[in-house]
């Protein structure tokens, strides 16, 4: 399992890139099935690979547009 | 199980009721520095539990609408002005953390003095400084910080410093005034960047709440709309065009060895503010208002003499003796070139309404201490206005057949009692017996007011009276 993920409001992304390009892993992409309601193809997580650095969330101008969540032992 | 570790922080607000459209997302551009310095700015307040306390003064610029996010106390400021709108907020609420968020134009431009000046007092605020090297709001114009070279559509073939200058260094500048404790710049181009960024904001902040003083964090920050660069291009942008000319460093911190500023005092009633004014509230309170008789009603009063006539100071007590009677007053001396040939004059209101401007260009009532001031005034006189003339001084008479003409020797009369400087009190004895414009009674309960050395009090009052008297027994 993965140490992190990062989940995108979808609506909130302008489609900027902002995330996808800083991502030190590579594991963010645009999602060019999705166009949303502001007419962006936002981004998305691939689905592996994050360390939960939070670098997207830094970079990315949407207040509510990343979240990035850390694994956890239960 | 995954647990959310960075989010929306809880300094915005959720629904962005204030903002037309979609109002959950911002007005930004896609790609721009602004929302990510948003965000920093409002993680610190988080992090440092200081939201409640937050008043967030937005610019004029792309960020004018900081106030429809942050859920703080929020102003607007004009242009250039936020750090004077953060000066004045912060001094009526000391318990408050102040944050003046300005672009370059907003704060390098228009708003040069503010920002200096605020510097400079060492106001406990924290000033996040957008540096974008553009004005973004307005189209992408050139900025002061917009870079030699830089195409804009002010400057379509590139900056050239010979006719516009270099671009203007602010954190260079703010770090050579004392008191400014902390300066840094910063810039959003690499992780490593924006996690300083996001410290040094913090810190800003922290240091505010210590009140540790004046506090300035510069973010090199990209504006892909008005750089006309792709978002991820625009960070590469800032590392190799911005940092090179705009090195990305602390400037300034003696936040460790500068002591706290000291708690302010507070006022806590009406009372006592009265009493830090020096005016006494019982004694005024008794005072009904004096009804002044209708003919002279809200005068339009213009002095004029020589310099030392003590025209200003008769100003001075016409307006303070209407001040203690009720009215509205205003007095303004002049300052114009005409001082420079030694006479000096002041214009007084006294209102019963609001006045408008304390200027008295047509007086309704003049005193003219001196020829010169006879000529100058006269002309300008209302017609059927009043004219007080020391004919002491002035060998003429008045020109005007169209206003009231009193002849008054006041330096004479002065000379008389002891001291020809109270003349200017022995005219003010002739207005008040003429005109009823005041009772002497309240007259003598001004003199502490107006006269500063109190054993002078008694030649004063008489000088008054003298004048008085000398327009009562020549029927004047
Ligand atoms: C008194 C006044 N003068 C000029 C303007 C026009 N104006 C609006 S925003 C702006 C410059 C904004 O640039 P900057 O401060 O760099 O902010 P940015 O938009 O780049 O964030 C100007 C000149 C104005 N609104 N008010
Ligand atoms: S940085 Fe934010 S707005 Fe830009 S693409 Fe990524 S999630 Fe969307
Ligand atoms: S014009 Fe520039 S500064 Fe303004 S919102 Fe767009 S990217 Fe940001």
């Amino acid at each position: 399992m993965d140490r992190g993920k990062m989940v995108v409001n979808s609506d909130e992304c302008k489609g900027c890139g902002l995330c996808i390009s800083q991502c030190p892993v590579g594991c963010i992409e645009f999602d060019n099935e999705t166009i949303n309601k502001q007419g962006y193809h936002p981004a998305k997580y691939t689905g592996s690979g994050c360390t939960a650095c939070g670098i997207c969330f830094n970079v990315c101008p949407e207040p509510g547009a990343i979240t990035v969540y850390k694994l956890v032992k239960a | 199980m995954y647990e959310p570790i960075l989010e929306k922080p809880k300094s915005f607000f959720d629904i962005y009721k204030e903002k037309s459209g979609d109002q959950t997302i911002t007005h930004y551009c896609p790609g721009c520095g602004h929302g990510i310095v948003h965000k920093y700015v409002a993680s610190a307040l988080d992090e440092l539990n200081l939201t409640d306390k937050a008043i967030f003064v937005s610019p004029v610029g792309c960020s004018v609408f900081g106030y429809y996010y942050f859920n703080t106390g929020n102003y607007q400021a004009a242009h250039g002005r936020a750090p004077a709108v953060a000066t004045g907020t912060k001094r009526v609420n000391p318990d408050s953390i102040v944050i003046s968020y300005q672009g370059d134009g907003d704060l390098a431009a228009i708003g040069t003095a503010e920002i200096i000046h605020a510097a400079n007092r060492g106001e406990l605020m924290t000033v996040i400084f957008i540096n974008n090297a553009i004005y973004g709001m307005t189209g992408g114009q050139m900025a002061p910080t917009t870079l030699v070279g830089q195409k804009t559509t002010t400057s379509p073939r590139g900056r050239n410093p010979y006719n516009e200058g270099y671009p203007v260094k602010m954190c260079e500048l703010i770090s050579q005034l004392n008191a400014p404790i902390y300066v840094e710049r910063v810039a959003l181009n690499n992780a490593a960047n924006r996690a300083k960024a996001k410290r040094a904001i913090k810190k800003a902040l922290k240091l505010q709440a210590e009140r540790k003083g004046f506090t300035f964090v510069e973010v090199l920050s990209q504006c892909p709309t008005g750089w006309k660069v792709d978002p991820p291009d625009s960070l590469k942008w800032i590392e190799e065009k911005m940092i090179p000319y705009y090195p990305v460093k602390v400037f300034k911190d003696i936040s460790n060895e500068a002591e706290p500023y000291p708690e302010p005092k507070k006022i806590v009633s009406g009372n006592e503010l009265l009493e830090i004014l020096g005016i006494k509230s019982e004694e005024e309170k008794d005072l009904k208002k004096y009804e002044i008789p209708k003919e002279y009603r809200n005068p339009k009063i213009k002095i004029a003499g020589f310099g030392g006539q003590g025209v200003l100071l008769l100003g001075v007590a016409l307006a303070q003796v209407g001040m203690m009677e009720g009215y509205n007053v205003t007095w303004i001396p002049s300052y114009g070139p005409e001082m420079r040939g030694g006479t000096a004059n002041c214009s007084v209101n006294i209102s019963d309404g609001l006045i408008g401007s304390p200027v008295v260009e047509k007086p309704t009532i003049l005193v003219a201490m001196n020829k010169p001031s006879m000529e100058k005034f006269e002309k300008d006189m209302v017609p059927g206005g009043i004219l007080f003339y020391n004919t002491a001084m002035i060998d003429e008479e008045p020109k005007r057949d169209d206003i009231t003409k009193v002849p008054v020797p006041a330096t004479k009369i002065a000379s008389d009692l002891g001291n020809i400087r109270v003349g200017n009190m022995v005219m003010l004895g002739a207005i008040i017996e003429k005109t009823k414009l005041l009772p002497f009674e309240t007259v003598k309960k001004g003199f502490e007011y107006f006269i500063s050395r109190k054993n002078l009090i008694p030649l004063n009052e008489k000088a008054v009276e003298a004048g008085m008297r000398y327009v009562r027994e020549n029927n004047l």
